[in-house]
């Protein structure tokens, strides 16, 4: 279940190495796999040198956002007397992605090792791992792991020996995408709604309880075990002419595509090549009409778009889209793209925490008005009523949830208008399944 | 909700007590707030009861001094948390678009065929089954996921639906 | 300490205020007011309802005025075309659940909601085509309903609930445009503040029972005032119809109550519009009262205190008469030439405060004015002065009601004079009564806990004839000496009484603007 594809040379597995390895997810398995090296590697150095290690590494978030992480680690604050804290994102709830998970699953100790070894960095006793309730097996495994790890002194009052404290601290969402917003996950931690907070203050001022914080993404963390133990400049290496985008991403391919799976890639790979060479390419008679590059809530591409971009963070933009968390949805030409945006606007209307006006009576009107188009009953000025709702939507709102709803809206009917009007002018409708 | 109120009323029995309140408070030193301690209390709450009802709310606030307000809130905000009784087994179907793309929407009329449910929040006439549609399980390359209680299941078909459900009584 | 100051230009108008002020409060500097929602100068700014975006220059997306802090050399644009899109989207939005039932709904006239869709909103709606959301109305509290159609969640009561009267019974429950304010079942909102939320909310939402279906804003007449609760003094606007009150609300004063009022202060008012009032002087004569002019009166009331002679007189007021009549009153009782025993009665309750606010309570003196009866010469010796009822030569009554004092008037052997508001059954040893107006029918000076000299002003006419106690007071005094003015006004009144009590020097009314002044030496409390 869930099990990776056979490994395909167009692949660079990094993290992806032990996925399908059951063998790896002890810590017994993992240490003879190479594990825990660059933990004890770290902890013999000075934090800062560890700051500076993961920075010169080029290493982006890998959650959405791409900031580069050791930047964001030399944030904190030094000595402040404050108690600091990590939190790991594992609340993968983006539409698409699927990789986070497959880390825990498969490889729990590369995360708790990227854990340990963040912690040190940005001087944190206590790190918090928060993982979505849905994920049922990631929690039973990453529990296990973890307690193994206190077991074995990985974790703990002297992790691997060395006087330093840290700790992990396993926590579990109840059904909220909005958690992985990193200020509304940190409400969530301290016993709240999940509301995402107002910046400034930034987390490494005032983050979790008040409190230094850093807060990275699943497989942000579990790369840099391997940045430790293989040094910065083999990580930079691994690009495909891009300084700015470097190392291996794990690419979620969904939807339409032959093979869909977890693909870890060099970035800079060429979407094409990873659409049709590495996932198999479309079903057999069928043809690629549009992706979704970077989980539901960047722009839609349509192939021409496809066609040229180049899978890493600047390609993507220069596309007309953004890598977001890598993942991919892959729609042929069977796809009805009208009611696949519909009901991706209904994934946000649900989620929306209902803070901001635009946010919380936006996402709604939109489904409202895509839903009458899908009925049949659409207007001529639908179109023009749904991108200046985006409009209003988009760049006014504490979070980008309600931008998120907006974009496949607006690309959408920019690329795809045609479906759109079949549902106006032609008589087309869809029947509206599910609630 | 209020038909739910009255026959609890009154017959609260506490959630935490013995060995329940001494997970909770085996967990007061992993956070520095009790506060912070409330969604996993939540979780023990529908782990032991299946649902959380008004006076589970009222209990846990009471232990972890919070307010029934407070907690009513965060209760409402999370949708894994059930505010109403459900069926024995509660099985939450994704039906997102990468889902959608792969014919989630006929894993769900194989469901609420299968269960007896008839429609989706509802639950079976023998109390078995509760099925509810939840937005992306994170597994969309292996549509379409779905949880029955606690297991999570891939790659679901309507063909694999009737199998899937033996085993759960 | 100084306090460094920030320049910066709002819609072309150029403002200096302190380091750390934040847009929307500079703007009120430069005269611009940023439409908001959410924000309250007096609770936590969460910045949710996005109302009061602004364009600042060089800033990559609009921000928000009320948690964004002034910048030097900042360039705002309040009313950009950006700025102005951003609001009219989110007015349209608010308005998609939200029924236009204004002309049922008491906010109406003084509806944030309307007032903006007025000014900056669409003049037509593009939601024609969908019900709206729906929920029953649900009683909150002892004075609160919540009509959730209304509400457009800007969370101002639930922030009130939990950071200022930290009693978090409300909250936000729900999720997207479900969401609805909720309420702990197991509890009401009938915290001794809870009534502030009514006021706090923009739109009709959450409504005062006691104010419903009562008066359309725009016929009320508003008169700033104080209110006469307790001795905190909070200052309050008193709402009349037709010359009837028919609301107390709380009018902002940053030094005293911020913006609000306690419940108890707030729906105290019925005694104002009490139609058993003395209308005309009653004098005693053949064993019964008969009304008389105020010549005729003033002439008896003089006779009086000179009949006294040397001998006791003993007044007793109600702390709740203005410190100018206390004064003069006073004055008039020294004017017989005997020993002076003044006294006034300061009933007790049970203090209720306001934590989130500083020094902000319902006290437990519930009177507004100990402290300007003790400045001008009154004690609290309550029990001991009445003790003196009996053998004075004369007694003056200032508005007092007490069952405890008619038994005495009752057992008094010289002569009784009332100054009083109600019209009631009085013991045969009154000798006269003359009408006096209530402080919702005057205007005078009161001196709260801290010191602080406020002023109120009238909002309803005085029935029939009559007048302060000040007035009347100054015009008896005046008959006992040829060549004596009456003082013509309440700031003579207040300025006759400042001559003999130093403290009150250039307290009067008129000076005291809509915030009051401390006087110093006051024996303030806190």
């Amino acid at each position: 279940m869930g099990f990776p594809h056979p490994l395909h040379p167009g692949e660079t597995p990094v993290l992806s190495t032990y996925f399908g390895d059951p063998g790896a997810r002890s810590h017994a398995g993992w240490v003879e796999r190479g594990g825990y090296t660059a933990l004890r590697q770290a902890l013999a150095m000075p934090p800062s040198e560890v700051v500076e290690v993961v920075k010169s590494s080029g290493l982006r978030g890998r959650g959405g956002a791409g900031f580069p992480t050791g930047l964001k680690w030399s944030f904190m604050p030094k000595e402040d007397g404050r108690p600091h804290f990590l939190v790991c994102n594992a609340d993968e709830s983006e539409p698409g992605t699927f990789k986070d998970r497959e880390i825990m699953r498969w490889t729990p100790h590369a995360l708790i090792e990227g854990c340990a070894i963040a912690s040190h960095a940005i001087g944190a006793e206590r790190c918090y791992i928060y993982i979505r309730g849905e994920f049922t097996e990631p929690w039973r495994i990453m529990t296990e792991a973890v307690a193994e790890a206190y077991a074995v002194g990985v974790l703990g009052s002297s992790a691997l020996g060395s006087g330093r404290r840290i700790d992990i601290v396993l926590h579990r969402g109840a059904g909220a995408y909005i958690c992985g917003e990193e200020t509304a996950l940190m409400n969530s931690i301290e016993g709240k709604r999940g509301n995402p907070r107002i910046k400034p203050p930034f987390p490494a001022q005032a983050g979790l309880f008040g409190l230094p914080t850093t807060i990275n993404n699943v497989e942000t963390l579990a790369a840099v075990p391997h940045i430790l133990t293989r040094g910065a400049d083999w990580y930079r290496g691994l690009s495909l002419g891009n300084p700015k985008s470097t190392g291996t991403k794990l690419i979620s391919v969904c939807g339409h595509v032959m093979r869909p799976g977890n693909y870890e890639i060099t970035l800079g790979t060429p979407m094409r090549d990873l659409i049709f060479d590495l996932c198999g390419g479309m079903r057999p008679g069928r043809t690629l009409k549009a992706v979704i590059p970077g989980g539901s809530s960047v722009p839609i591409l349509n192939t021409t778009e496809v066609e040229g971009c180049v899978t890493d963070y600047e390609g993507v933009v220069a596309a007309g889209s953004m890598l977001g968390s890598g993942g991919m949805i892959v729609m042929d030409d069977s796809t009805d793209i009208v009611y696949e945006i519909y009901r991706l606007t209904r994934f946000y209307a649900h989620e929306s925490c209902a803070q901001c006006t635009q946010c919380r009576e936006g996402t709604g009107w939109t489904v409202r008005i895509l839903e009458r188009i899908l009925r049949g009953e659409g207007k001529a000025s639908d179109l023009d009523l749904l991108l200046d709702l985006a409009e209003n939507m988009t760049g006014k709102t504490i979070c980008v949830l309600s931008d998120s709803c907006a974009a496949p809206v607006v690309s959408g009917i920019q690329k795809f208008r045609a479906d759109f009007e079949a549902y106006l002018t032609a008589g087309r409708t869809h029947a509206l399944a599910g609630v | 909700m209020s038909a739910a109120h009255a026959t609890e009323a009154g017959t609260h029995s506490p959630v935490f007590t013995g060995d329940t309140l001494a997970r909770l408070e085996a967990l007061y030193d992993s956070y520095p707030t009790r506060q912070a301690c409330l969604l996993p209390a939540l979780w023990m709450i529908q782990e032991a009861r299946g649902w959380i009802s008004p006076e589970s709310i009222a209990e846990v606030a009471t232990v972890l001094g919070l307010t029934p307000a407070h907690v009513r809130g965060v209760v409402t905000f999370y949708t894994m948390y059930h505010q109403h009784p459900m069926g024995r087994h509660v099985i939450q179907v994704c039906t997102t678009s990468p889902c959608h793309l792969n014919g989630s929407a006929d894993v769900v009329g194989a469901l609420l065929k299968e269960t007896g449910c008839g429609e989706l929040g509802a639950t079976s006439p023998d109390g078995r089954f509760t099925v509810v549609e939840v937005e992306c399980l994170g597994a969309c390359g292996f549509a379409t996921p779905m949880l029955i209680d606690d297991d999570f299941i891939e790659s679901v078909t309507p063909e694999r639906v009737a199998g899937l459900l033996q085993g759960y009584e | 300490m100084t306090t460094e100051l920030v320049t910066l230009t709002i819609d072309g108008a150029t403002v200096s205020v302190p380091k750390g002020t934040t847009l929307i409060e500079a703007a009120k500097q430069a005269g611009v007011l940023i439409p908001h929602y959410c924000y309250h100068p007096s609770l936590p700014s969460p910045a949710v309802c996005r109302m009061c975006l602004v364009e600042v220059e060089k800033a990559p997306k609009l921000l928000p005025a009320c948690v964004t802090t002034v910048a030097e050399g900042q360039v705002v644009q309040v009313h950009s075309p950006a700025a102005e899109k951003a609001r009219e989207g989110v007015l349209e939005f608010l308005l998609i659940n939200h029924p236009l039932d204004c002309p049922i709904c008491d906010q109406a006239g003084e509806c944030e909601l309307q007032d903006y869709v007025f000014q900056e909103g669409r003049s037509g709606t593009r939601y024609a085509d969908y019900p709206k959301r729906f929920n029953p109305v649900e009683e909150f509290g002892p004075d609160v309903l919540y009509v959730p159609n209304r509400c457009i969640l800007c969370t101002r009561c639930v922030r009130f609930m939990d950071a200022v009267a930290e009693t978090p019974v409300l909250n936000v429950s729900e999720r997207g445009d479900r969401a609805y304010i909720g309420i702990d079942p197991d509890h009401a909102l009938d915290h001794p503040w809870a009534g502030n939320v009514v006021d706090l909310c923009p739109v009709g939402s959450l409504i005062s029972k006691d104010f419903l279906h009562k008066a359309r804003a725009w016929d009320l007449d508003k008169s700033p005032s104080v209110c006469p609760g307790c001795s905190q003094g909070c200052n309050i606007m008193i709402d009349t119809r037709d010359d009837v009150v028919v609301r107390l609300r709380p009018r902002p004063n940053l030094d005293v109550n911020r913006h609000f009022i306690c419940d108890h202060g707030r729906l105290d008012y019925r005694w104002m519009n009490r139609g058993d009032r003395v209308e005309a002087p009653l004098i005693r004569e053949g064993g019964r009262l008969r009304a008389t002019d105020w010549d005729d009166a003033l002439d008896r009331l003089a006779a009086a205190v000179r009949d006294a002679g040397q001998g006791d007189v003993v007044l007793l007021a109600s702390a709740r008469a203005s410190t100018e009549s206390l004064g003069l009153l006073r004055r008039l009782a020294e004017a017989a030439g005997g020993t002076v025993s003044a006294a006034v009665h300061i009933p007790q309750g049970e203090e209720h405060s306001l934590p989130g606010i500083p020094n902000l309570a319902l006290r437990a003196e519930r009177v507004p004015n100990a402290l300007g009866a003790r400045l001008v010469g009154y004690t609290d010796a309550w029990d001991a002065t009445l003790d003196r009822v009996a053998s004075a030569a004369l007694v003056m009554v200032l508005d007092l009601h007490l069952p405890e004092l008619l038994d005495r008037l009752a057992a008094a052997t010289g002569t009784v004079c009332l100054l009083d508001t109600l019209d009631r059954e009085w013991p045969g040893t009154v000798a006269q009564v003359l009408p006096v107006s209530t402080m919702a029918e005057e205007q005078g000076t009161w001196i709260n806990r801290d010191g602080r000299a406020q002023a109120y002003h009238p909002a309803r006419h005085a029935p029939g004839m009559a007048r302060p106690a000040w007035w009347v007071a100054a015009e008896a005094w005046s008959r006992l000496e040829p060549g004596r003015q009456a003082e013509a006004g309440v700031d003579d009144a207040m300025a006759s009484v400042a001559s003999v009590i130093p403290a009150l020097d250039g307290i009067t009314p008129s000076r005291l603007g809509l915030t009051g002044r401390i006087v110093a030496d006051a024996g303030a409390q806190a």
